[in-house]
């Protein structure tokens, strides 16, 4: 009986939870596009509601509502869904839609769908080769096989962009203050690019004027074609053809310097606007207990130790992950503004599903290390004998990697722009 | 043929609807090989003959400004792109044909052009009378043109059409349906063609020409919608 009333919460909840994806998607990303493929919609809601699921099932770990083998039930239950999802679902859409891109593929859409969705397995199934993920004990359809390599894809990508935030956040910052970008500059750089693109038009103009008279001459065709046309155009060399194609050149590069500057100034309106919110990670051991342990051998404080291990890392717990929910979606929405188009937005969406459910998975493997001991068996109990220090350990080395990495390269991007603007 | 009066022309629309294919065939009356997305501002030169076979016919540049962007933009990337709204005399908005948001979208990019931005709603006003109020006493000419004509199927045109019917309604403008990638919609003597240049000739006589058909002389305040602003860094 409380079985169901179990399971009626967890559903009830994990509508909920749809919804507010669905509305999210609605709203927030594809609010500029037409939404012509519902799969995708549903899709993307489907894996939110999953992801959010299991953080809610962690927080009645903590927090000891429901009974402890219905939990157990429902953890197992979503893990299987969301491996189903994040390994054979969304990938095939990803190769179904990225097919139905290209023109020449389109009559066996299906087949060649497939065949991606294979070459993904093969190289989703080589990836654990490597690692030491594993004891050998298991069969090769098993939840731990599965659950490893997922966890290790979003473990790379969480210390990924940490690595990477936790560079970029101070540089554009201290970029801001350094900079201290003035009207004056701004006007300036639109008075060059108007200037720019004054001249772009006045090489048009030219060349339209020409392409004109010639048409109306009837010379039509300024190219030589075949043989003799081009013994021809060496002994009667046509003087405007040659002109005409060394302005062409000129226009090209003038366009292209026409969007340098563009870029340049959008970049100097977003300084002067714009403040960003830095998430900042949280320490490595147990926060709570060592709190407390700080609290209690230096501080001299007693209090109710058990009592209060529970109610805080139950709040810390619960910051960490709307937080990392909410960072994750302003990420996500803000790098599909950068990078979609009408065609393409559709695979994107996907992707970002991909990357949401890995990355959901993952945290709870690293979430485990915020926890205290007594609420650290249930994961270990359902994701089996995972060997989670391999997982620690493998997170601080990619984000020192990361980070190592998106310090030379912002050091190599800011080189070259005090150099573009030396040659004002 | 060396120094031709000029007018300006925007082109606006939503990223991917066929912006930089229609200028190309607007202009070299060809079709564009590799499209590819526009950062910043394009612009190309179209010759147009003003008033053509009557004894008045004067030659005019037209610069068609093709803006890249999406209406959803954050701020700072509108105030960048406002900087080439300056000094404007007509306005060619572009919509896909299969994609009703872009067409919904072109109401703001109008008022975005016209310097009167409005906050975003989730819900966007179509009561015509509304609509009409707005546009009204605008004094810039404006086009609607609505791309893809070919992907949508035979079954559907009509609806399709009385629906850009009733935009190009809105904003008091001619509209044009065409398909970027097939020179024949742009036909010489074609209806198309016929209100492509009934259009230009208005941005022309807006311009340059006075009520009575006088000349303006040389280069008189030029009209910006919505007051003037201190950056008049267009030169002649």
């Amino acid at each position: 009986m409380s079985f169901l009333i179990d399971s009626g919460i967890m559903v009830t909840s994990q509508v909920l939870f749809f919804g507010f994806g669905w509305l999210f998607f609605m709203r927030k990303l594809f609010k500029d596009y037409e939404v012509r493929q519902y799969v995708v919609q549903v899709i993307f809601s489907v894996t939110f509601a999953f992801s959010c699921t299991m953080f809610e099932l962690i927080i009645f770990e903590i927090l000891g509502v429901l009974n402890s083998s219905s939990r157990y039930f429902h953890w197992k239950l979503n893990l299987c869904v969301i491996l189903l999802i994040l390994v054979f679902m969304v990938p095939f859409y990803i190769g179904y839609f990225v097919v139905s891109n290209i023109r020449l593929l389109h009559r066996q859409k299906l087949l060649f769908a497939c065949v991606l969705w294979l070459t993904f397995m093969y190289f989703f199934w080589k990836l654990g080769d490597p690692f030491p993920i594993l004891s050998p004990k298991h069969g090769i359809l098993s939840i731990e096989q599965l659950i490893s390599r997922v966890g290790v894809i979003g473990v790379t990508l969480m210390a990924l962009l940490s690595g990477f935030g936790a560079v970029n956040c101070p540089y554009t910052y201290m970029s801001y203050f350094l900079r201290n970008v003035t009207d004056a500059d701004i006007l300036a750089l639109e008075r060059r690019l108007l200037q720019t693109m004054d001249m772009i038009i006045s090489k048009k103009k030219r060349i339209a004027v020409a392409h004109r008279t010639m048409f109306q001459r009837g010379e039509v065709h300024n190219k030589p074609t075949g043989f003799w046309g081009m013994i021809k155009s060496v002994t009667t060399s046509v003087a405007g053809s040659e002109n005409l194609s060394l302005i062409q050149q000129e226009v090209d590069a003038l366009e292209e310097l026409s969007r340098q500057l563009f870029l340049e100034t959008a970049d100097l309106h977003a300084t002067k606007a714009t403040i960003n919110i830095v998430f900042d990670r949280v320490g490595k051991t147990d926060p709570v207990t060592r709190g407390i342990e700080i609290t209690v051998n230096y501080l001299g404080i007693q209090f109710d130790v058990k009592f209060w291990s529970q109610h805080i890392s139950f709040i810390l717990v619960g910051i960490i992950i709307v937080t990392s929910i909410r960072g994750l979606l302003i990420t996500l929405t803000k790098f599909f503004y950068a990078i979609s188009s009408s065609k393409s937005s559709n695979v994107i969406v996907l992707l970002l599903a991909q990357i949401m459910g890995m990355y959901f998975v993952s945290s709870v493997l690293l979430i485990r290390m915020s926890m205290p001991l007594e609420y650290r068996t249930i994961i270990t109990e359902v994701l089996g004998e995972l060997q989670f220090n391999f997982y620690h350990r493998w997170f601080d080395v990619i984000f020192l990697v990361s980070a190592l990495s998106s310090i030379l390269f912002l050091y190599l991007a800011h080189k070259q722009a005090p150099e573009k603007h030396m040659a004002l | 043929m060396a120094a031709l009066d000029r007018v300006k022309v925007l082109v606006l629309g939503d990223s991917g609807v066929g912006k930089s294919s229609l200028v190309h065939l607007l202009c070299h009356n060809q079709v564009l090989g590799n499209p590819s997305w526009t950062v910043g501002c394009s612009v190309d030169v179209r010759i147009h003959d003003y008033k053509e076979g009557t004894p008045e016919e004067k030659t005019y540049y037209i610069e068609l400004w093709d803006v890249g962007g999406s209406v959803g933009s954050a701020t700072s990337v509108k105030s960048t792109r406002a900087v080439f709204y300056n000094s404007l005399n007509g306005i060619i908005l572009v919509h896909d044909l299969t994609n009703k948001k872009s067409s919904q979208n072109l109401y703001r990019w109008s008022l975005e052009a016209l310097n009167r931005d409005v906050a975003p709603t989730g819900v966007l006003v179509t009561n015509g009378d509304y609509d009409r109020e707005q546009f009204a006493d605008n004094q810039i000419p404006l086009l609607v043109i609505g791309t893809k004509l070919d992907q949508i199927p035979e079954t559907k045109r009509n609806e399709v059409l009385t629906r850009t019917a009733f935009l190009a309604e809105d904003f008091n403008a001619e509209e044009i349906n065409l398909d970027c990638t097939n020179p024949r919609y742009l036909a010489a003597g074609s209806s198309n063609a016929v209100k492509l240049s009934r259009f230009f000739d208005k941005v022309i006589e807006k311009r340059y020409f006075l009520r009575d058909g006088n000349q303006i002389p040389g280069f008189s305040e030029r009209k910006r919608f919505g007051g003037g602003t201190l950056k008049s860094l267009h030169y002649d």
